[in-house]
């Protein structure tokens, strides 16, 4: 995956850069979409997944889901955080400010970082085992379903916290400019589920090297 | 540059270091795990020889 | 239905304890009232009108945290349920019952808030008083689910509120935009949406979060 990660990636990077056309307003500021929309919907598809894996857990009970949703809720603060930082530079570049409350996706993220955040105090404060891993995995769930309910909710918000004076661009891209917009969004797909195998790996091979020290101690 | 072309660099900058960090901490993470399976390797065949 | 009637028993033993102690209800009102004084103090003289409905919803959030904290927190309220936990009662119905008290709390107090906010700031609309109601159902379900959450691990008097903040607004935006915003019913229509959906996933998941 990390091969078909890295060629995507470099193929979407150079189309967003050289092969897209320029847009008419925003001139080459609006080549940063083609970084924050993906990123966005990455960070989505990580708390999908990450629930989903939550799901299995009290499904199932099997213990390795565990680790699968921490990663993915992991990989999702991460891609969450980048989709902030970079929504916060494009706002600078297209309205002058560092952050407005008009931006949907930008207080939706807002709200969203503050609770998977949470989510990482709740899992510390918590002693391992299964039953830390169950309240992860409910927790999980209800993160997944703040989502709409957020997107919801600063919709309505809209009309008493702040108009939305500025808009940005929709699904009404030329042809040229969505086809770039689906490379970079498979590339960054792609990028997370690299990064997520890799960091599972990681955590999992941690777990069994303790669970081997143990044995060695007593045995 | 353009004040425009300069704010896109830095978002590309941005996602590109935060990549390379999470890889670097990656790697850091399995230097030390190899590191403890050749002392738990050594541990073995202490205990066993 | 033996479950309805497990339900009642742990709502009316969380109840009959509180008529009891007069610990929990007393302080929550106080604070609400002490909340809407200090806000008061707070706001500039010349705020508009429609950011005092603001406080009204942070002074109420910040009572039912108190609350909430209270039924589940304690070290007493800890063994009461590892205890349930081992009957034969359904885990959910422990939610349930948790929910159904919390609420009678979080209603008493707002008796008097609401009218204190009254006198205090601007009169009460009808549709705040619907929001306030419904609100109250979705803070005592999700708050009930988090606060047993918060409570198996360590530091949970400071977790509790890091939980419930992120997931108290969208409540915060209906309360608000059904007293302030033009069209009171669709954000009293989202408030009913946040309450069946929270509730429904609290309810089923109650279970997993204080088995060991």
């Amino acid at each position: 995956m990390a091969v078909a990660a890295a060629v995507v990636l470099v193929a979407g990077v150079a189309l967003a850069l050289l092969w897209a056309p320029e847009d008419a307003d925003q001139g080459p500021s609006q080549r940063i979409f083609y970084v924050h929309v993906p990123i966005a919907l990455t960070a989505y598809a990580c708390f999908g997944w990450g629930a989903w894996k939550a799901l299995r857990l009290l499904w199932t009970g099997d213990q390795r889901y565990d680790l699968e949703s921490y990663t993915a809720v992991h990989m999702g603060t991460i891609f969450g955080t980048l989709t902030l930082v970079t929504g916060s530079i494009w706002a600078r570049t297209s309205w002058g400010v560092w952050w407005s409350w008009g931006e949907r996706q930008l207080v939706l993220f807002l709200i969203l970082f503050l609770f998977y955040a949470a989510y990482f105090m709740l899992r510390f404060s918590l002693p391992d085992g299964p039953g830390r891993a169950r309240i992860s995995a409910v927790y999980a769930l209800f993160g997944v379903v703040l989502i709409p309910i957020s997107f919801l909710a600063i919709r309505l918000a809209e009309n008493f916290i702040h108009p939305i004076v500025f808009t940005r661009d929709g699904p009404q891209m030329s042809g040229d400019m969505f086809f770039t917009f689906c490379v970079c969004l498979a590339g960054m797909v792609l990028l997370a589920g690299t990064l997520y195998l890799n960091e599972l790996a990681g955590k999992r091979l941690d777990l069994r090297l303790r669970e081997l020290r143990e044995a060695l101690e007593l045995g | 540059m353009s004040s425009g072309e300069k704010y896109l660099a830095a978002v590309y900058l941005v996602v590109l270091a935060t990549v390379l960090v999470y890889v670097a901490i990656i790697s850091a993470k399995l230097a030390r795990l190899e590191r403890e399976v050749t002392a738990l390797a050594e541990r073995a065949r202490e205990t066993r020889g | 239905m033996t479950y309805a009637r497990d339900v009642a028993a742990l709502a009316r033993k969380d109840l009959l304890l509180e008529l009891r102690a007069r610990e929990t209800l007393p302080a929550m009102v106080l604070f609400v009232l002490a909340t809407l004084v200090a806000f008061r103090f707070a706001l500039p003289a010349d705020a508009s009108e429609r950011a005092s409905v603001g406080l009204l919803w942070v002074a109420i959030l910040f009572t039912a945290l108190l609350g909430i904290t209270r039924a589940f927190i304690p070290e007493r309220e800890q063994r009461v349920l590892d205890g349930l936990v081992l009957s034969p009662v359904d885990r959910s119905a422990i939610w349930l019952g948790k929910v159904v008290a919390t609420l009678a709390f979080l209603g008493a107090a707002e008796l008097v808030a609401l009218p204190a906010f009254g006198l205090f700031f601007e009169s009460v609309t009808w549709s705040t008083v619907a929001a306030v109601a419904l609100a109250d159902v979705g803070i005592c379900a999700v708050g009930a689910i988090l606060a047993a959450m918060a409570a198996a691990g360590r530091a949970r008097e400071l977790l509790f509120p890091l939980l419930f903040l992120p997931l108290s607004l969208p409540i915060l935006v209906g309360g608000v935009g059904a007293a302030v915003g033009g069209d009171p019913v669709r954000y009293l229509a989202f408030l009913a949406l946040y309450d069946g959906v929270f509730a429904i996933l609290a309810w089923a998941s109650f279970e997993y979060v204080v088995t060991e």
